[in-house]
């Protein structure tokens, strides 16, 4: 035989570079040379004209507004309505966004002994905080929940959650629910909201404070469903916004603020 | 010298016959054809020009999902300047209006199984 080693490695060393020679001839493929490969670049995006925006979204909860019993059904039914949330009926596996607390489950850090009746009795809509520190953000291995930048809410994105709980382990509020089966089987799919999307078996969601509807220009649908100005909503860093205004005239409580979470939700008592 | 040469030969002759296996088992075979799609129903021109959207329609909507979700850029401003929202089921189901006739053709033949509607939705109008 007239191959000898040597032969046999420059040959096979030609026929690796031949190789690597048909990659670049690849680069050629692409049939549109006036058009660039990724058109989509941060200038080709915009935001809506009509989008609400602001350095920190926040929201006040007039709760002597609204004493009675079920007396926030109707912000609660608004928000599950526009955001298909399903309606499970078992407590270990429900999904809420926005829901009612009794007080001492609302806002325990500011217990007392003798509450005034009408707290007592008085129920508490509680939703997703927002918090200037989320401590679910901090724990999400893939950033799939995250603080936005631009206006401080904190966001899911459904499509990088993995579904491992860290967050509602994290989150003092409960304010996460994860969907232990399909939730389009607990919702009626001819009748939900077609514009916005269900979420999939083992995701966590909660309430995103609306921020399709502000990339809109609408308010959120709780806010809009209570008319008589219960829910006030507003950017924090706005010294002039309907929000500020209202702190600066009454007294307010937040949720367990003793863990340094910052929440954006403000209740007057 | 080549020891062992025999051996080394062989062995790279099968190595080369089984690597080229795709090429030579579909010898003669029709070449692969591309699904008849349904046509838009309204619009003329798509997002992008039809061709390139062929071939970069995943990139597109993986970029548009990143803008509306996890930043606050929801419109698009097309090549051509034109404005859309960045939203599959409301504007890409506006004229592609059948994901069976439509989506569902290519992505079948080209065995690939995108999950976007375990949570969008099909019929953003409503049920036909």
């Amino acid at each position: 035989m007239g191959a000898d080693r040597r032969k046999f490695l420059k040959l096979a060393g030609l026929g690796v570079l031949g190789l690597g020679a048909a990659r670049p001839a690849q680069a050629g493929i692409f049939p549109y040379p006036n058009f660039p490969k990724f058109p989509w670049e941060r200038e080709r995006a915009k935001t809506n004209d009509s989008a609400l925006t602001a350095k920190r979204w926040a929201m006040v909860v007039d709760t002597t507004k609204r004493p009675g019993r079920d007396a926030w059904a109707e912000a609660i039914a608004a928000c599950n309505k526009i955001h298909n949330v399903p309606q499970v009926g078992n407590v270990k596996e429900e999904v809420k966004w926005i829901w009612t607390e009794p007080f001492a489950n609302a806002l325990p850090d500011h217990e007392q002994a003798y509450l005034p009746e009408g707290v007592e009795s008085r129920e508490f809509p509680v939703l997703c905080n927002h918090c200037d520190n989320p401590p679910c953000v901090r724990v999400c291995p893939t950033k799939a929940t995250f603080k936005r930048a631009s206006d401080g809410i904190v966001l899911m994105d459904f499509h990088r959650c993995i579904g491992c709980r860290f967050c509602m382990a994290a989150c003092p509020y409960g304010s996460r629910s994860f969907n232990w089966g399909d939730p389009r089987r607990y919702l009626d799919m001819d009748h939900i909201n077609r514009e916005y999307p269900t979420r999939a078996k083992g995701v966590v969601e909660k309430c995103n404070f609306c921020a399709e509807r502000l990339a809109r220009g609408q308010l959120p649908a709780c806010v809009e469903a209570c008319q008589d100005g219960a829910l006030i909503f507003g950017d924090l860093e706005d010294p002039s916004s309907e929000v500020r205004k209202i702190l600066k005239t009454r007294y307010t409580i937040r949720r367990k603020p003793s863990l340094g979470t910052g929440p954006g939700v403000y209740y007057i008592i | 010298m080549l020891y062992d040469g025999g051996k080394i030969i062989t062995g790279v002759v099968i190595f080369l016959i089984l690597i080229t296996f795709p090429f030579w088992a579909n010898l003669g075979k029709a070449a692969y054809k591309y699904p008849e799609l349904e046509k838009a129903a309204q619009a003329k021109e798509c997002v992008e020009a039809t061709e390139w959207m062929r071939g970069n329609h995943m990139q597109l909507l993986d970029q548009w999902r990143d803008n509306v979700v996890r930043g606050a850029t929801r419109v698009y401003v097309s090549q051509s300047g034109r404005q859309f929202d960045m939203s599959l089921s409301n504007t890409c189901l506006d004229c592609h209006a059948s994901k069976a006739n439509f989506c569902d053709r290519c992505h079948n033949s080209a065995a690939v199984a995108p999950y976007c509607w375990d949570c969008h939705i099909t019929e953003p109008k409503g049920k036909s």
